[in-house]
């Protein structure tokens, strides 16, 4: 099932990253699952300790099924100084779950991480793969009520 | 081509989409041609218009007006007014400070002196504003040895953080024998407070693929790599984009201008992990490893990307590259003071007026950084400190606001330029909770592999928790010092030596700050 993808890259060491992405992308949990590390052991020739080990170092890669959206709130100093740990407040409340969860509608899951690199418009969260910058507290209760309109 | 009577530049890039950009150029088109102006008005994308305004901003030419905080509703009253009946709407021009910054900051631009001003899309523009003329003139008309002895004596050295001039790196691998040799672009701007890189990519690829052309004919490499972080995605969009058009234009590939010299770039995605941007960690994650740092030496510049000599640099650094071979060393030496020559790019937020980035020549003090191109401080607070550097560089005081911003002077506070994040704090911001959120950072990035970084960013995160719950004792201060400066001995990469910087200008400027939490 993940021929589509090898399809697209070289059975080499160094495309396992890019592999990883697609495949943790196409999946609909946004996450990559125990058969997907095997096939890409196969299909690289790689040990799988070598790829769970790939896997837990890099902070866009999981191994835990998540949301259809995945929220992840800047936590670093710029954005700390613009009070993103209110918005990390509002947002708990707002969707009734703590760091790494997802809603019980499978809509969303809150993560944070390190600067995302639009420190002008601080705080700022990444949903997907889209930015949203100049957060307020009244601003992400609109963000999240227009994703949960469009769904 | 055809001529337009007047010309609507939209800077797009992350931000600007977000804030709705993309809704509002669809909107103009349509209100455009509704109106039968279509022929006579143009519509552009750029990229980024180099500060932040709150909103989408527009830049009229060539009557030269800025509009600010556009939205949709305000579409059909712009083009009724300003381009029907020639009478710029007032409400939504933006304030003279915002143009006087806007002016000021495209005088004296290099890298980004194209940003906001060409198609970031279309090579053709890049080609017509003079670019890919220093490429055939590196191609054809020097020597790699002439190009490496320009860059040189430009006295160009890394933007990327360590400051380390480029054309001696270049002329450590250029004499290497070797099949192979690499050349790796660090995109992966993790530093907390910098987005340089992401903007010189969003506003001119083109620059930066040019930049790499040119180093890699001056040390003999036929393969180059952009390591770009995964969360960059209008980058790595723009960059294929860009790359592809080079193929297409004979300018990449095999024998180009049939010069004999082949050439190809690539763009690699990274994964989210800070410590990546370190130049050995990076080549492991390029080779599909885990990002742990490397023992050096061996040096990358001997033995990097699959044991192959291997230049790693910075966008900006590379950016430089096109303009010191057109105009000349000189010229670039004439820019810049004190061993620092050329431009620096800045990004500069926190409690400023408008937040955004500017370039302007090394040596230029903080505080003219924050009041011409800033706009001074947000609602007319009392400056107190700025971070300058990121998360591994320093907390200056008011008694640093003029001191020149280069390599050199900064030295002599041991303070650094690192990465040109700059982080400006007014009066009202405790320290204790600054530090405690770049030592939560640091805690957070370290890669595990050695102990001393390891186990000091989690104790030196445990002491400043205390700190900050009121627990603190004042010996804990010097606690810290003492053992991030150990760290800084004993840590097997640069991260596990950073915390150092911060925790020591912290306290020693703002000790107060600190003793307020403890008594
Ligand atoms: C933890 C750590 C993170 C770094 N992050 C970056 C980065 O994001 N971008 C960058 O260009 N250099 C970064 N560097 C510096 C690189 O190791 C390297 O010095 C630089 O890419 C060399 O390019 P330059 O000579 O053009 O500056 C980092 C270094 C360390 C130790
Ligand atoms: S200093 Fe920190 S980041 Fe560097 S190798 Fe050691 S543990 Fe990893
Ligand atoms: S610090 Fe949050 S985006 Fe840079």
């Amino acid at each position: 099932m993940y021929q589509e993808i090898f399809k697209k890259y070289e059975p080499t060491k160094d495309n396992l990253i890019y592999i990883l992405h697609d495949i943790q992308d196409n999946h609909p949990q946004q996450y990559i699952t125990e058969e997907a590390v095997l096939s890409v052991s196969k299909y690289l020739n790689v040990p799988i300790n070598h790829i769970y080990g790939v896997i837990t170092f890099y902070g866009m890669f999981s191994m835990k099924a998540r949301g259809k959206n995945i929220i992840r709130l800047c936590e670093s100093p710029p954005c700390y100084l613009k009070g993103c740990d209110n918005i990390y407040r509002k947002l708990k409340e707002e969707l009734n779950i703590k760091q790494n969860e997802t809603t019980e509608d499978g809509l969303f899951t809150l993560e944070l991480c390190a600067c995302l690199g639009v420190c002008g418009n601080a705080p700022v969260m990444m949903i997907n793969n889209d930015i949203y910058g100049d957060l307020t507290e009244e601003k992400v209760v609109k963000i999240i009520k227009d994703i949960k309109g469009e769904k | 081509m055809k001529f337009y009577r007047s010309h609507i530049l939209l800077g797009m890039s992350e931000t600007s989409i977000e804030a709705g950009a993309k809704k509002i150029e669809l909107a103009l088109k349509s209100e455009l041609s509704k109106r039968n102006l279509q022929d006579e008005i143009d519509v552009l994308e750029t990229g980024p218009l180099g500060f932040f305004a709150k909103g989408v901003c527009l830049k009229v030419y060539p009557e030269n007006v800025l509009y600010e905080n556009v939205t949709v509703e305000d579409i059909p009253e712009l083009v009724e007014e300003h381009f029907l009946k020639g009478r710029p709407v007032k409400r939504l021009l933006a304030t003279t400070t915002r143009v006087e910054a806007y002016d000021f900051n495209y005088k004296e631009r290099n890298v980004l002196e194209n940003s906001g001003i060409i198609d970031p899309e279309d090579i053709e523009e890049y080609i017509g504003v003079g670019g890919y003329e220093a490429w055939e003139k590196a191609l054809l008309k020097m020597k790699p040895e002439e190009i490496i002895a320009e860059v040189k004596e430009s006295g160009l050295r890394g933007r990327g953080g360590a400051g380390f001039p480029t054309g001696l790196k270049w002329s450590f691998t250029a004499p290497i024998d070797s099949p192979e040799k690499h050349l790796v672009i660090n995109a992966d701007e993790g530093e907390p407070g910098t987005f340089k890189d992401r903007l010189i990519m969003e506003g001119d690829p083109h620059k930066l693929l040019e930049g790499m052309m040119i180093a890699c004919r001056a040390f003999g490499a036929n393969k180059g790599f952009i390591y770009i972080r995964g969360e960059y995605k209008l980058c790595i969009e723009r960059l294929k984009h860009a790359i592809n058009q080079c193929r297409s234009y004979g300018i990449l590939g095999q024998d180009i201008f049939g010069s004999g010299f082949n050439l190809d770039f690539d763009i690699k995605v990274g994964a989210g992990a800070y410590v990546c941007g370190e130049e050995t960690a990076l080549i492991e994650s390029l080779e599909g490893n885990r990002g742990n740092p490397r023992f050096k030496p061996p040096f990358p510049g001997v033995k990097g990307l699959w044991q192959t000599p291997t230049v790693v640099n910075n966008v900006e650094t590379i950016a430089n590259v096109p303009t010191i071979i057109n105009k000349g060393a000189e010229w670039y030496k004439s820019l810049g003071v004190n061993g620092a020559t050329g431009t620096k790019v800045y990004t500069l937020m926190g409690d400023v007026a408008m937040p955004g980035l500017t370039e302007v020549p090394m040596g230029i003090t903080l505080r003219d950084i924050i009041n011409k191109y800033g706009g001074g401080m947000l609602r007319g607070k009392k400056f107190k400190g700025a971070l300058v550097g990121g998360a591994a560089g320093v907390i200056l005081s008011d008694k640093l606001l003029d001191v020149k911003m280069d390599y050199e002077s900064l030295k002599e506070y041991t303070a650094v330029l690192g990465s040109g994040a700059i982080m400006v704090m007014g009066e009202e911001v405790d320290m204790v909770e600054m530090l405690w959120s770049i030592l939560r950072f640091f805690r957070h990035e370290s890669c595990g592999k050695c102990f001393p970084c390891r186990l000091g960013t989690q104790q030196l995160y445990n002491i400043i928790c205390k700190i900050r719950d009121g627990e603190g004792k004042e010996e804990d201060l010097e606690s810290m010092i003492l053992l991030s400066d150990a760290m800084v001995k004993s840590s097997f990469c640069a991260l596990g030596q950073s915390p150092y910087m911060p925790i020591k200008s912290s306290i020693l400027n703002f000790r107060n700050d600190f003793l307020k939490r403890i008594k």
